[in-house]
């Protein structure tokens, strides 16, 4: 264990408006090592990468980097103090139409003591200066855009380590790469640890994270939930730390059903990923959990004919199912309340009866003209029935809160019965007492349908749910009834690995 | 409501009243049957692809090419009866083909070829302005014309065809309404009632402000993109048939200024009552608003070199008050 520590924070707090998204953070980075840091969305990961790089400025607390006070007010000035950050977009870090050798050396053409002209030999030559260094072995002169995403992400990290820096910032580095490009930047980056740099990796990736941790810490709603730093890590702990309950909830009465609305039948959504198998019964809430990225869109798109199955079978009410597109899907009974409200369902020029009519409008349309005291009356008993606050039905979204907001997207399929109710990420930005509302309502009206949640946070499916499966590498790998769940078996099949007794 | 709201919401008809107020008073005869007519005649063509136009806005694209199908349409109108010696509905039929088959090519341009909304259309624009010409050598065309074979054409203008610019019907005052004004009366009518009353406007808004949802709610997108790029075609096809019947000839020198007066209604449009979005009535409205002004400029004895310029300011005025004082730009 290395003593001092590079990158010190201490009480780090920011808000928006009312919205604390930091409540104290301290933070240690130490030389030569890889601290993981691991959070749901919304845990405040992101806030708290850009106050450490420059991009916010922080609300309270203080930063201090080897020894003297760290006070970045803009990138540039964290890039020159020697915290480097590489963002999560891998083409946000390059310029595609460039060359390797005019990317390796982009910062340099601007600021201070840069020249006026552009002088392509001297480019060269201090990008040679930079590949070489980092052992980098790309052609100079290829365009960027004819690299793999890989070698893209290599050239953004090579340029950003030619200013030597002390720490350097990966946020999600492998999100859009496969395991053999990961594997290059895990050579990388094991590299820049015998250096001594002292590296912040955010990472989902459980199998990134069993590779490179030397420390892994857990956020949680804006604050630290856990340092883990004993060898050997307790990944099942940060996980917990991470997801597991916070507070202890009424248990809900389980319910089980023995008519079948779903089946899926070997089900591949993605390359080498195991085959998916289950049922979904009438009356049924199922959750299904697991780590950011591990296929569960993938499955709820699968399912609502958003994209197609490698290999696999699906049968609702008896009848074989696959549809090639979301209306054959709705036509079929199968609605989808998909995540991310405001890209993907809010249609923001519309008001409240607008949006919860939009998937519904050939049955609420005669001749083609829209009936629209039928789209008014069913608004409003959707607005009554989920209890949004508003002032009227013909309020715009914008003016409503996110818990609001989201209940209008769950009000929208709710007009009409689904034979297959999936909602991926229905709680997202959504405050705690709209989350129990909607909760609520979605076991009160469970019967007749089956109903499919796509969560990470275990506390959401715990409270919402009859049946959890966990979801890992594009496939399910647990199954537990919510009745005396054993937590630790779950969090060990959340985090991938072979359970700490099992070992 | 505050006042910020009402300035926003009738902010642009108040212009427009204090406009038709102020030339009645400065104006002599402003305020007559035949005035209003011939605003209405002045307007009739650019207002029929300004609402072709909104469709495309309506589903967030855009159509350069509206102008070009005008004129092509105009040219074909031409060559089809004085060339080819065919009857007034042939020639309305290609024209009205002609329009869709360029929307077409259009929508496919921009759904499968993924080609951006105005390179594809502006492009469109160029073929056709140069494909106009080609079968006549680049020579404006009317009866007795000769051909680039030698020959002479001897077909000439159906009087049913020209019927279409020039018959006038009775409304109180004989021969008082030309066709051109009925046919924007009730194009406008017909796509204002579309796109706010059926489910297909209502998703082709849907479409244009997320597209994203729009396919979640199961919508079939890329027919609905498709399909606006041919209601803009056809549109601007009808403009050049009552192009074509007004002036009597394919005249190639005609129609310069359509697409930039289209446009120009379109988007003054988005600022009448507020809607902050394409909307066939503010359309509609724009299109009346610029005749207006011009008109009574005219009237007023203002050189008609300045004409272009007073567009340009109505156009920018109502885009700030779209976008600077409804709020919408930032989104």
């Amino acid at each position: 264990m290395v003593g001092n520590a590079v990158f010190r924070a201490e009480g780090l707090r920011k808000s928006f408006g009312h919205n604390e998204v930091l409540g104290g953070v301290s933070l240690e980075l130490h030389a030569g090592e890889v601290t993981v840091l691991m959070g749901a969305n919304g845990a405040g990961k992101s806030t708290l990468v850009k106050i450490i790089s420059g991009v916010y400025e922080r609300g309270d607390g203080t930063m201090g980097l080897a020894g003297q006070a760290f006070a970045p007010n803009t990138p540039a000035e964290a890039i020159r103090a020697g915290v480097v950050t590489v963002h999560q977009n891998i083409n946000d870090g390059v310029v595609a139409d460039l060359d390797v050798a005019t990317n390796l050396t982009l910062d340099r053409l601007s600021g201070s003591g840069a020249s006026f002209l552009f002088n392509p030999a001297r480019v060269r030559r201090q990008a040679k200066a930079v590949a070489d260094r980092m052992g980098l072995a790309i052609d100079l002169k290829a365009r960027v855009s004819d690299l793999s995403l890989a070698d893209r992400q290599v050239v953004a990290i090579a340029r950003a380590l030619a200013h030597q820096p002390k720490v350097l910032i990966l946020d999600e580095p492998t999100s859009s790469l496969s395991s053999a490009e990961a594997d290059r930047l895990f050579a990388l980056i094991d590299r820049l640890r015998e250096q001594g740099v002292a590296i912040l990796y955010i990472s989902h990736r459980m199998s990134d994270i069993r590779r490179l941790a030397d420390r892994i810490v857990s956020m949680r709603d804006g604050v630290i939930s856990g340092v883990f730093d004993k060898k050997p890590l307790d990944y099942e702990g940060a996980v917990n730390a991470m997801l597991g309950r916070k507070i202890h909830l009424d248990q809900i009465v389980v319910r089980s059903s023995d008519k079948a609305i779903l089946t899926i039948e070997e089900l591949r959504i993605a390359q080498g990923a195991r085959p998916i198998s289950l049922t979904l019964g009438d009356g049924e809430v199922v959750a299904i959990t697991g780590l950011v990225g591990v296929g569960k869109t993938a499955l709820a798109e699968t399912l609502f004919g958003v994209r197609k199955p490698l290999s696999g079978t699906m049968v609702l009410n008896g009848k074989p199912y696959a549809p090639e597109t979301t209306g054959e899907a709705i036509a079929a009974g199968v609605f989808l309340v998909a995540k991310d409200r405001g890209e993907n369902g809010i249609v923001s020029g519309f008001n409240i009866q607008e949006n919860i009519s939009l998937p519904f409008h050939k049955r609420m349309s005669r001749l083609g003209v829209l009936r629209r005291r039928l789209e008014r009356s069913t608004a409003r008993r959707q607005i009554e029935e989920l209890g949004i606050v508003c002032r009227s039905e013909k309020d715009e979204l914008a003016a409503l809160s996110g818990g609001n907001q989201q209940k209008v997207m769950v009000a929208r399929w709710m007009a009409q019965d689904a034979g297959l109710f999936i909602l991926d990420e229905p709680f997202q930005g959504v405050d705690i007492s709209a989350r129990r509302d909607i909760a609520a309502k979605l076991r009160a009206s469970a019967n007749g349908r089956a109903t499919l949640l796509f969560v990470t946070e275990l506390d959401e499916a715990l409270e919402t749910a009859d049946r959890i499966l966990v979801m890992s590498e594009q496939t399910i790998v647990g199954e537990h009834r919510n009745a005396d769940v054993d937590l630790d078996r779950l969090l060990a099949e959340v985090a991938g690995g072979p359970l700490h007794s099992a070992a | 409501m505050t006042l910020r709201d009402h300035a926003i919401r009738y902010g642009f008809i108040v212009l427009l009243f204090g406009l038709i107020a102020y030339f009645a008073i400065a104006a002599d005869g402003f305020v007559s049957p035949q005035s209003a007519v011939f605003i209405f005649q002045s307007v009739a063509i650019t207002g029929v692809l300004a609402l072709g136009v909104t469709a495309t806005l309506v589903v967030g694209g855009f159509d350069l090419s509206i102008g070009s199908v005008a004129t092509s349409a105009m040219m074909a109108a031409a060559y089809v009866m004085v060339v080819l010696e065919q009857n007034a509905l042939v020639a309305v039929v290609v024209c009205l083909l002609i329009g869709a088959i360029v929307g077409l090519i259009n929508g496919w341009l921009i759904v499968y070829m993924r080609v951006p909304d105005l390179l594809a259309t502006l492009g469109m624009m160029f073929l056709l302005v140069g494909l106009q010409r080609i079968p006549t050598e680049g020579r404006s065309i009317a009866t007795g014309m000769t051909m680039p074979d030698g020959s002479v054409a001897n077909g000439k203008f159906s009087d049913a065809f020209l019927a279409l610019g020039r018959h006038r019907f009775d409304f109180f005052i004989p021969n008082l309404i030309p066709v051109s004004v009925v046919v924007l009366l009730v194009l406008a009518v017909l796509i204002w009632f579309f796109l706010e009353y059926t489910r297909f406007g209502r998703m082709m808004y849907a479409v244009g402000s997320n597209e994203r949802a729009a396919e979640l709610a199961g919508a079939p997108v890329k027919a609905y993109k498709i399909w606006a790029y041919v209601i803009s075609g056809v549109f601007a096809s009808i403009g050049g048939i009552l192009l074509a019947a007004r002036l009597g000839r394919g005249d190639i020198a005609s129609g310069n200024n359509l697409l930039l007066d289209a446009v120009a209604a379109a988007l003054i449009g988005y600022a009448v009552l507020g809607a902050a979005k394409p909307n066939a009535f503010g359309t509609a409205v724009g299109a009346l608003f610029v005749g207006i002004l011009l008109q009574g400029l005219t009237m007023m004895n203002a050189p008609y070199y300045t004409q272009d310029f007073v567009k340009g300011v109505v156009l920018v005025v109502a885009l700030v008050f779209t976008f600077a004082l409804s709020g919408r730009g930032r989104r």
